[in-house]
């Protein structure tokens, strides 16, 4: 159903942008403060109003729902269709959520006194949320295509003008990768679009289910294995899926506290929600015959991701590579392609952007202390900060997938998934199951060096203590872990219905997925 | 309505409640109120276990409980997913809660003592309490998951509890947290055992739940009461099915309980037929027996032991995704799975390795988590998942060969330590393989008695060797000063009551043994208490590890006689092995009295060690009482015992939750030569030790004390093979760790960084873009969107004046690479317009 006035969808993509058009007339030299709060309420605006959808939004309905459609280009099928369903409702109030956060944090972070421009930071870090939100509620390829490629140039000159000493190096890197990718996958929507006579995603499917649009299919490199590629491919690299991770290291090292919080926390979902979105059910028969060997290449991410992880002494770096790791759980339960392992991709994108954004905020609040990023020069640092510490604690427990905490219920549902897959099954769980081993290994090495041990070095220990503005960032991160670990239900409830209609879909043009429950 | 059950989430409640008030205010209060707090936590924990109990005397079938505000969990409907936050109290839980509480309250007594003047004290009582709620949470939850949430939970406080002293200098405090991360770890590659049974499990039963709350958990005991009484009452059986409603209303709801058996609310949810299944038993609350199996229960609606059952009785084939087998052989794989999981909690072979490291720990932490409790989760799992174990007859042989092998390795290696907490520690190792050995033989009710009496002869030999550790630390500061060194007092005596750093005095280890002799005298309490869990270890007649240890034997020789096939076999390898071990046992443990207690003092800080406080001697006095009674909750059906306790007591109370748990017939021979054995090692050991507990080393080892072993022709080099632990770390090293580091270093360094990061970008990525870029690039007819890559080129060309003041060498690929993703979009909106010809 169409809404008359303004969608509560519109709101919140446009809202961002509202809060950028008054930065527009605040003065650099002068209104700083202003630009700063002004920023910070126009997102913490932006997160109420993702909540109250949230609220009015009706489980049951599989479908969009809060839906907004202007014709945009009449002629050629495009429009601003937007509206959220259970795939991305989680992901915008992700986004959200993470926003205020990675804004407050750039409140004390110093590299934005040294260099200047704050004007300019701020208003890129609502332009990106706008972009950012607009991937997640688009409905229209072209209108997708658009928020995906614009999301790029804000975080390019995060990373580029306030990164760390390699920033460029960084910056062009990462957009070239995503560049590569979003290439193809401009050739796969202009093909997609032309065929089907409309750019928008609801119609496509519905045409597909209906039999009305056929994208041939025999094999891995039939027509339709080709544009599943050239979308898959543009995801894969976003994500990032081995082996194409190689520019995440550099950007996450690079970039900014906020930086990486986003990157972490929301940018890399675009790709994993990418795959959920258009890949599986506008291509679903190459999408089974290909999740065999996606799913190989997930486990090897998993695990080459954590033993790589287990071998840097940079802890962002560290980090950055338990990300590889993580986000190889998030496709392969997308590729398990049962309502267990999908629903667990989804609950594990949110996870992850908590978890892993959380320990970016951390790694942050240890640098602005130290200027350094060496684990070798901590030690200690439970002495020195024992609130702060024990925060760290929980958010690396999180990560790590401690029952109770948030990252292991997706984890868990992912594998529970994968492991009764028709597609995959027990093998795969296996191996992908053994990467729970390597993320306490690599985890734990970080946590014991930087924060046991004797307090000896003199640099360590009158470390200021934690403002509050920095406890204000911590706490809802806290917050989150606990409740997601706790009380998964509802947002499990706010995908299922949707989820659970996309597996349906599938399995009515691949019956080989369906599964009965035993 | 049983509302005692009601009171159940309050045994998680309290201790959690205490973890909360320390963690936040502990730091600003005294150490009385910190310990007040945590101790007034454990006590109620444990004075609600005991209501519990007493409940659940009267109507011994459990409950269910949902707790309130906690009702639903993991839900995912379409997955068919409902995992809830459910408690199950049984009698197999409360047997469980009841030490656990019990002892644990006892050593959060001791505590008080042993961390007097630790500037973390308040931390170490929120660990505590801590590490309570999850055991709490282990053992009372009703599915597999929430058990994980407490085994993965108390493996953090132990993590947390091993690192307790990470602070150390010289090296010490990066050991205790090697040996926290290593505990973690280790018991980590178990959870993945455990975490892929989880899901097996649920492919095959599409639950977790041990039982529904309709089910009944012991069908063969119910039918076998209920002949009983139909012989003594023949009308009962009808029961007074006018009430029997039962509209199994209470399954779902905040705060409600629901019964498994008694009253109307029985009968579940979803079962077919009610009426007629009877809800008997009404007229006789006392009697709690009730007159119906699980038969009229739909498969899908029973717990997965349930199922198990019915699936072998039908031949049932189990689907995972595309894999599809017998259920016999689900089970096997089920169980092996589970198998990891408990070699990792409870120690055993092949993941041993983590516990004897475990002792980094403050000794009220080995004593409560390395000994009594947390280490015996592995067994309890084994125990509540009998149904599986039962029918896996491979898995069971191999639970058998595990734990005899580890009981005898860790034995073994006991032998030959040093330190006072290492040889109790590699008991523990090696009393774990009895039980584990118990199960594979499938004496589910033995393992749980040697389970019990182990909880509290262990923690008191801990504590006791903790008392020695605190008064040989006093001592040793004492003596300092004595010695003339007055200007050292101060800081030795300030550091000592914290425990501070063993290493601040690298000449001076207070857990080696070589340092103690003749406390007797200076400690009568924790000496005489040290006695009697020496005696229990050991098996002595008539002290509790006597009668538990020989259960297991008995059973082992019955299975060996009885059981046929594989089981027959782990039957006599149990009996023989754990004979041996037992035989080890009784020697090291008094090898340890003498070194420590015997003789005379062989340095200033044993002449010197002061008895200990009394906080701390009257747990033991309470505990060493436990170690000589405790066994007679259990004892055999044999002259005289029988006239003054229940036979079987134990046994009886845990059949109502443990389908297959059995009594063991008393084997006079057996025990007796269990006892002989014991016996003649405590001889043996007073012969070789009594005369000269240590004697000079020769050769390399000149100048240091040996054990007289090593003299002995033929022992002496098997002694050193103990000595050196069999050099199960070092292999360890050389197998596992450098190979893992050293792949992990070349798939970073050379994989990652040089070929996939460097070399990958260079050759493709970046020479591809230039050329694409290039081609772009070149002044060529573009028609229509010439003019608008113009009005692109200004933009980019501003946008490129913010990247201006930082631009390194990368202007040209930033140029166009920035250039052609504008250009794309543009394409995107314009390409339609160039399909039509304008």
């Amino acid at each position: 159903m169409e809404a008359t006035g303004l969608s509560l969808v519109t709101v919140v993509l446009f809202l961002p942008l509202v809060g950028l058009t008054i930065l527009l007339f605040l003065n650099e030299e002068t209104q700083l403060n202003n630009i700063k709060w002004t920023t910070l309420g126009t997102s913490l605006a932006t997160f109420a109003a993702s909540l109250v959808m949230w609220a009015s939004f009706d489980n049951s309905i599989p479908g969009l729902q809060m839906v907004q459609r202007w014709d945009f280009i009449p002629t050629y099928g495009v429009s601003y269709y937007v509206g959220v369903d259970g795939l991305s409702l989680l992901l915008v109030i992700l986004t959200t959520f993470i926003m205020p956060l990675a804004i407050l944090a750039s409140f004390r972070t110093e590299v934005l006194h040294e260099r200047g421009r704050q004007k300019l930071y701020y208003m890129f870090l609502l332009l990106l949320e706008w972009a950012m939100i607009g991937v997640f509620v688009a409905q229209d390829l072209v209108v997708f295509y658009i928020f995906w490629e614009v999301s790029l140039i804000p975080m390019y000159f995060l990373i580029g003008i306030w990164g760390a000493e390699n920033r460029v190096y960084a910056a062009v890197k990462f957009f070239l990768y995503t560049m590569a990718g979003s290439l193809l996958m401009l050739l796969a929507v202009l093909f997609v679009g032309g065929s089907a006579g409309t750019f928008a995603v609801p119609e496509i499917i519905a045409g597909i289910q209906a039999g009305s649009i056929v994208f041939p299919f025999s094999d891995l490199f039939s027509t339709q294995s080709a544009l599943f590629l050239g979308f898959f491919i543009a995801f894969a690299i976003k994500v990032p899926i081995w082996p194409l991770h190689s520019w995440l290291p550099d950007a996450h090292v690079q970039a900014p506290t906020a930086g990486s919080v986003i990157l972490a926390g929301v940018l890399l979902k675009m790709g994993t929600y990418g795959i959920v979105r258009f890949c599986l059910p506008m291509f679903p028969e190459a999408s089974v015959a290909w999740a065999p060997i996606i799913a190989v290449l997930a486990v090897i991410g998993i695990i080459y991701g954590g033993w790589v992880s287990y071998a840097q002494n940079d802890v962002k770096k560290l980090v950055a590579y338990s990300s590889v790791s993580h986000l190889g759980f998030v496709v392969l339960g997308i590729f398990a392609l049962n309502a267990a392992g999908i629903q667990g991709g989804i609950l594990q994108m949110v996870n992850h952007g908590i978890s892993t954004g959380g320990l970016f905020l951390v790694v942050g609040m240890l640098y602005e202390r130290r200027h350094t990023k060496e684990l070798s020069n901590f030690g200690g640092i439970w002495l020195a900060l024992p609130a702060f510490s024990a925060i760290s604690l929980v958010i690396v427990l999180s990560s790590m997938g401690l029952p109770g905490l948030n990252g292991f219920i997706g984890e868990f549902t992912i594998l529970l998934g994968t492991l009764n897959s028709n597609i995959l099954g027990f093998f795969y769980a296996l191996a992908a199951t053994l990467g729970v081993i390597l993320a306490a290994i690599y985890l734990l090495r970080m946590f014991q060096i930087v924060y046991m041990g004797p307090l000896d070095k003199d640099e360590n220990k009158n470390l200021p203590r934690l403002h509050w503005q920095e406890l204000a960032v911590l706490i809802p991160i806290l917050v989150a872990i606990i409740w997601v670990g706790l009380q998964p239900a509802p947002f499990f409830a706010t995908m299922d219905s949707s989820v659970n209609q996309l597996v349906i879909d599938m399995g009515a043009s691949v019956p080989t997925i369906v599964q009965t429950l035993p | 309505m049983e509302s005692y059950a009601l009171l159940a989430p309050l045994v998680i409640l309290f201790p959690a409640i205490g973890a909360f008030i320390n963690l936040f205010f502990g730091a600003r209060m005294t150490e009385r109120w910190v310990a007040g707090v945590a101790i007034g936590a454990a006590v109620l924990s444990f004075l609600v276990t005991v209501l519990l109990f007493s409940g659940l005397s009267a109507n011994p079938g459990g409950v269910i409980v949902n707790p309130p505000f906690f009702d639903g969990w993991l839900t995912i409907p379409s997955a068919g997913i409902d995992f809830s936050w459910q408690l199950r109290v049984d009698t197999l839980s409360v047997a469980m809660l009841l030490f656990i509480t019990g002892v644990g309250s006892l050593i959060h007594i001791y505590a008080v003592g042993y961390m007097h003047g630790d500037p973390r004290f308040h931390r170490f009582f929120t660990y505590l309490n801590m590490f309570l709620a999850f055991m709490v949470v282990l053992v009372t939850g009703n599915n597999f998951l929430m058990m994980f949430v407490g085994w993965e939970g108390v493996g953090l406080c132990s993590f947390l509890l091993i690192g307790f002293w990470f602070d150390r200098t010289r090296g010490v405090g990066w050991r205790n947290s090697n040996a926290a991360r290593k505990a973690m770890i280790v018991n980590r590659i178990g959870d993945f055992g455990l975490l892929m049974a989880m899901f097996m499990i649920f492919g095959t039963f599409g639950t977790l739940d041990y039982f529904t709350p309709g089910e009944i958990a012991n069908v063969e005991l119910v039918e076998e009461h209920a002949a009983e009484e139909h012989g003594e009452e023949a009308p009962g059986a009808a029961g007074t099915e006018g009430e029997g409603e039962g509209e199994g209303e209470g399954a779902a709801g905040e705060g409600t309980i629901v019964l498994v058996q008694g009253e109307g609310e029985a009968g579940g949810e979803g079962a077919e037929g009610e009426g007629e299944e009877g809800e008997g038993g009404h007229g006789h609350e006392e009697s709690a027996v009730v007159y119906t199996n699980n038969d009229h229960i739909p498969t899908e609606f029973l717990g997965v032991f349930g199922q198990t059952e019915r699936m072998l009785e039908e031949g049932h084939e189990v689907q995972w995704g595309p894999v599809r087998l017998p259920i016999q052989d689900a089970l096997i794989l089920i169980t092996l799975f589970i198998v990891i999981g408990v070699t990792g909690k409870s120690a055993q072979i092949p993941l041993l390795v983590w516990l004897p490291d475990a002792m980094a720990g403050p000794t009220p932490v080995s004593a409560l988590i390395h000994a009594a409790t947390m280490v015996t989760a592995g067994v309890y799992l084994m125990v509540r998942s009998n149904v599986f174990f039962y029918e896996a007859e491979l898995t069971s042989f191999i639970v058998t060969l595990i734990g005899v092998g580890t009981a005898l390795v860790g034995g073994f290696i006991a032998l030959g330590q040093w330190d006072i907490k290492r040889v109790l520690a590699y008991s523990t190792v090696s009393q774990l393989g009895f039980m584990v050995a118990a199960v594979g033989i499938g004496a589910y009710s033995a393992a749980m008695f040697h389970l019990i009496t182990h909880a509290f002869f262990k923690a008191l030999l801990f504590l006791g060797s903790g008392s020695v550790i605190h008064a040989m630390e006093h001592g040793h500061a004492h003596g300092a000063h004595h010695n003339g060194h007055a200007d050292d007092h101060a800081d030795a005596h300030a550091d000592q009551d914290a425990h501070t750093d063993h290493a601040d005095d690298e000449d001076f280890d207070p857990q080696d043994m070589r340092n103690m002799g003749g406390l007797r005298a200076r400690m009568p309490i924790t000496y005489w208490t040290y006695i009697f869990g020496t005696l229990a270890l050991a098996g002595i007649f008539p002290f509790a590890g006597f009668w538990s240890k020989d259960e297991i034997l008995a059973d082992s020789w019955i299975a060996g006689l009885t059981a046929g096939g594989l089981t027959s076999l782990g039957g006599f390898i149990a009996l023989v092995g754990l004979l041996i071990a037992a035989g080890f046992t009784a020697f090291y443990m008094w090898r340890q009295i003498i070194m420590v207690f015997h003789g005379q003092p062989r340095t200033d800080a044993a002449r010197n060690a002061p008895e200990s406080v009394r906080t701390m001697t009257y747990p033991l006095i309470v505990l060493a009482a436990c170690s000589l009674l405790i066994g007679f909750i259990n004892v055999p059906d044999i002259f005289l015992f029988n006239s003054i306790f229940i036979p079987h007591e134990l046994t009886h109370w845990l059949e109502n939750s443990v389908l297959h748990a059995h009594a063991a017939e008393f084997q006079l021979l057996i025990a007796m030569l269990a006892l002989g054995l014991a016996v003649g090692a405590i001889v043996l050991a007073s012969r070789i030790y009594g005369e000269r507990p240590l004697i000079e080393g020769e050769g390399a080892e000149e100048g240091t004390l040996q054990d007289p072993l090593v003299e002995i022709p033929r022992v002496g080099r098997p002694w050193g093979l103990a000595h050196a632990r069999l050099y199960i770390d070092e292999i360890y090293y050389r197998l596992v760790e450098r190979p893992f580091n050293v792949t992990a270093r070349f798939l970073a360094d050379v994989i990652d960084w040089q070929f996939l990061h460097d070399y990958f970008h260079d050759v493709v990525i970046v020479r591809g873009f230039n050329g694409i870029g290039q081609l772009l690039a070149r002044p060529v007819d573009l028609g229509i969107i010439d003019g608008a890559v113009n009005g692109v080129g200004v933009v980019a060309r501003w946008l490129g004046g913010l990247l201006k003041p930082i631009q390194t060498g990368y202007v040209r690929t930033y140029a166009i690479t920035l250039l052609l993703g504008v250009v794309i979009v543009i394409i995107v909106l314009l390409l339609p317009l160039i399909q039509n010809g304008g």
